[in-house]
């Protein structure tokens, strides 16, 4: 599934970040790289752009650009985080 | 004898706390500029210390090395050409990871290296320890805490970067990031490759992964150094290693080696870093549950824009009133003590009024800027570039750009100035583009007297539409430029959101010292050229054939007078005798300084240029008032008091008024006029403001025709479509 879909307090694993070259050299540069834990942490109140919790640190990314980047959902861990 | 001189380079993500160390390690020994021949703002300091004369190098914040963004760009090319002696990397010890990223590609380049864990106490906090001794060893590289907020460590990092320095050892070179067998066989081939062809500019490991990477400017400048033979072989080599790199992992190698990199750093963490994870809090995450709140995000930060604009303009207000008095004091001081003539005329009218018209803005500015500052510091102006984002994404822009577009309403000048934040040259320019359409506090008085005069009962109506035409006309700008001449993807928004911080004053006052200090600087020499221009145009010729002898009749008038109240016996008398003559003597003046304002070239100016604003209903006084208004918009009001009534020193704004309206201006007329005012031609500061920042005239001179010609096109509109319906 994408990034795009996940909800607000989801965890997913990162597999894969598409797009094109620039872009995602900046995306993997901030630390989003396949095999990173990621924790949608909210969505802007214009539900555009969201805030994800990546490498202990928030980073904020557009819809758009969080369709471009493939996850697997994590089971539930409640509040761990 | 000279002291010894030594260079440190501070580098380090944005928001790692870098600016912070480099304030207290420079003190007040600052000195800002720009980096040559980019408009990216270059730091440095010197100090002394045993005996050394250091000089400490602000670089840009940045997350990498790669040749993205001008910053990167900047912040590479000081390393590797003005050779630092030393380059300490500041790492974010709360944020281990990321922070590792710039920290091993510096480590990469092979200078001498010390890691700065900044944030120590931050880190403690989250549960984090690190083993600064293991990741030494491991890395090869010298690391010390410090916690730059509380001033603890600085002394001995400096005292480090000293003994560093002073030992020569250069770096191990084994101790760095390692690629996989792959990667690895390609950087010794390329290597060997560029180390065949003589000794290398820089170091060639570092060479051979840049061109491996893809590198736009390392490929450039290995044709540049090598020859083009030489060079081309090299290139055509590393194009053929590319492809066979592709091949194999089904990607581009330079994104394999940012993945490598992050492996490389995920170990190096595991092996440095005991994690508790029970201690861990997250402040800003609470904080943040409020700020960028579904429901309470945007009130909160209306509120703040709102709180922001009135600290700006009702506390601005009253240092504002002290000085208009003290230029009023110096006015008249210099009036009584000057001779009367061409050189207090020059002195007083031009340059002095001229400088106390924008001075007068400084109050406000400063505090505009002390909030920016603020927002900056803190961390909340990543906060309203989140919310803002898909707004200003509407218009092709990024939520950054929000900010800027705001201070505008206040004044353009530090408003381009804050386009700055802004990472993509595109978006840069853009912003810079429609801020001007943003209506600044200068236009504000020539509304207030038109829409007062001619829209007495819906003033604010009126204004509030002057306002939003001004706000429209941005965003179809901004889309008209974004789909032609700055086509392109903006950039992604990937953007840091940093933990929230206590500000600390020192850091605002400087931040808020080195804009305001941009600011007096252009006040000091565009605005002082200006409005002497201005007064030069105004005053000259100096010998005007008057239609009526104006002296003579004054003279006639006094004498009449004053047998008049020779023969008077009764005071009452006398004091009415007086006042008549005063009213009668005045009224002379002002016609003659009517006719004067009619003769000078400025006046010529405005009736030769008239013609052109014909067609919006503005006759030759407006025109004239217009082209004043170049200098700074409110020289409109005291141009057309000038003009309409001969009244220079109108205060009573009544007077003016009915004079504007006795001179036959129509309020459609009016209209058309402060619609011109909201989007001709920002003022000589702004533009010159603009060419600064896009380092190029060009652009300066496209916002020009493109702000006057839209204006003329839209007075025209305005004037002629209320003809249509019958207004006016």
């Amino acid at each position: 599934m994408l990034l795009s879909q996940l909800k607000e307090g989801e965890d997913a694993m990162i597999l894969r970040v598409g797009g094109h070259g620039s872009f995602r050299r900046r995306i993997m540069e901030m630390g989003i790289v396949p095999g990173t834990e990621v924790h949608v942490e909210k969505y802007a109140p214009l539900k555009d752009p969201l805030e994800l919790l990546v490498k202990g640190y928030h980073v904020s990314l557009r819809v758009e650009e969080a369709s471009l980047i493939a996850v697997e959902k994590m089971a539930d861990r409640g509040q761990a985080q | 004898m000279s002291k010894k001189r030594f260079t440190i380079a501070l580098a380090g993500n944005p928001n790692s706390g870098k600016t912070t160390i480099f304030n207290n390690l420079t003190g007040s020994h600052q000195k800002v500029g720009n980096w040559p021949g980019v408009t990216v703002e270059k730091k440095e300091g010197l100090i002394q210390r045993r005996g050394y004369e250091i000089l400490v190098v602000d670089l840009p914040g940045t997350y990498s090395l790669t040749a993205f963004s001008i910053e990167e760009v900047v912040a590479r090319d000081f390393i590797l050409e003005g050779k630092p002696d030393v380059v300490i990397s500041i790492i974010d010890a709360s944020n281990l990871e990321r922070s590792f990223y710039l920290a091993t590609q510096i480590r990469e380049l092979d200078c001498k290296v010390i890691f700065a864990l900044n944030m120590a106490d931050l880190a403690r906090a989250n549960g984090i320890t690190i083993d600064a001794e293991k990741l030494s060893r491991l890395l090869d590289v010298k690391v010390a805490f410090t916690v730059g907020n509380k001033n603890e460590g600085v002394e001995e990092l400096l005292d480090m970067a000293i003994d560093v320095a002073e030992s020569g050892k250069a770096a191990h070179p084994e101790r760095r990031v390692r690629y996989n067998r792959e990667i690895e066989d390609e950087i010794s081939r390329i290597k060997d490759a560029i180390e065949n062809c003589g000794k290398p500019f820089y170091n060639s490991r570092w060479l051979a992964i840049k061109l491996l990477e893809n590198d736009r400017i390392v490929r450039d400048r290995i044709t540049e150094a090598m020859g083009i033979e030489k060079g081309s072989e090299i290139l055509a080599l590393v194009d053929e290693r590319r492809v066979h790199l592709s091949d194999i992992f089904d990607d581009d190698p330079e994104i394999i080696m940012t993945d490598e990199r992050y492996g490389f750093i995920a170990g190096l963490v595991k092996e440095v870093v005991t994690l508790d994870r029970k201690s861990r809090t997250d402040i800003s995450r609470n904080i943040d549950m409020v700020l960028t709140n579904r429901y309470l995000g945007f009130p909160v930060f209306l509120f703040f824009i709102w709180l922001m604009f009135q600290a700006t303009f009702t506390l601005g207000a009253y240092p504002m009133e002290w000085i208009e008095k003290g230029f009023g004091i110096i006015a008249a001081w210099g009036g009584a003590c000057l001779p009367d003539g061409l050189l207090k005329s020059l002195i007083i009218d031009g340059a002095l009024a001229g400088i106390g018209s924008v001075a007068v803005f400084l109050p406000n500015i400063l505090i505009l800027f002390f909030c920016i500052a603020l927002f900056e510091d803190t961390g909340y102006m990543a906060r309203t570039a989140f919310l803002m984002d898909r707004i200003m994404h509407m218009i092709g822009l990024h939520g950054k750009s929000f900010i800027p577009m705001l201070m505008g309403f206040g004044c353009n000048v530090p408003a381009i100035m804050a386009t700055r934040t802004l990472e993509s040259r595109k978006d840069r320019i853009l912003t810079i583009m429609i801020t001007p359409f943003m209506s600044c506090s200068a236009r504000l008085p020539v509304y207030l007297i038109l829409a007062g005069t001619f829209f007495p009962r819906h003033a604010g109506t009126v204004i509030f539409f002057l306002y939003l035409i001004g706000i429209l006309t941005a965003v179809v700008t901004g889309r008209l430029l974004r789909s032609t001449v700055l086509k392109g993807d903006d950039a992604p928004f990937v953007m840091e959101l940093p933990p929230y911080r206590k500000p600390m004053l020192k850091s605002l006052l400087i931040h808020m010292w080195d804009r305001a200090k941009m600011f007096i600087k252009k006040m000091g020499t565009y605005i002082f050229f200006g409005s002497i221009i201005v007064w030069a145009l105004s005053s000259f010729p100096m010998h005007i054939s008057y239609s009526v002898d104006y002296d003579a009749k004054i003279h006639a008038i006094t004498t009449k007078f004053s047998e008049l109240s020779a023969s008077a016996t009764d005071r009452e008398k006398i004091k009415q005798l007086e006042a008549e003559k005063e009213t009668a003597i005045s009224e002379l003046m002002a016609a003659k300084r009517k006719e004067k304002a009619t003769k000078t070239y400025m006046g010529k100016i405005g009736q030769t240029i008239s013609p052109l604003f014909e067609p919006l209903g503005i006759d030759w006084r407006g025109s004239v008032a217009l082209l004043a208004g170049v200098v700074a918009k409110e020289i409109v009001v005291s141009t057309m008091g000038v003009l309409y009534s001969g009244y220079a020193n109108d205060d009573g704004r009544g007077n003016l008024g009915a004079a504007l309206r006795s001179s036959g201006m129509t309020p459609l007329a009016a209209l058309s006029m402060m619609v011109f005012v909201l989007l001709y031609l920002p003022c000589i500061a702004t533009l010159t403001t603009i060419k600064q920042e896009t380092s190029s005239w060009r652009w300066a001179a496209f916002n020009l025709t493109y702000t006057t010609v839209v204006a003329w096109v839209a007075s025209w509109a305005v004037f002629n479509m209320g003809k249509m319906i019958g207004i006016g």
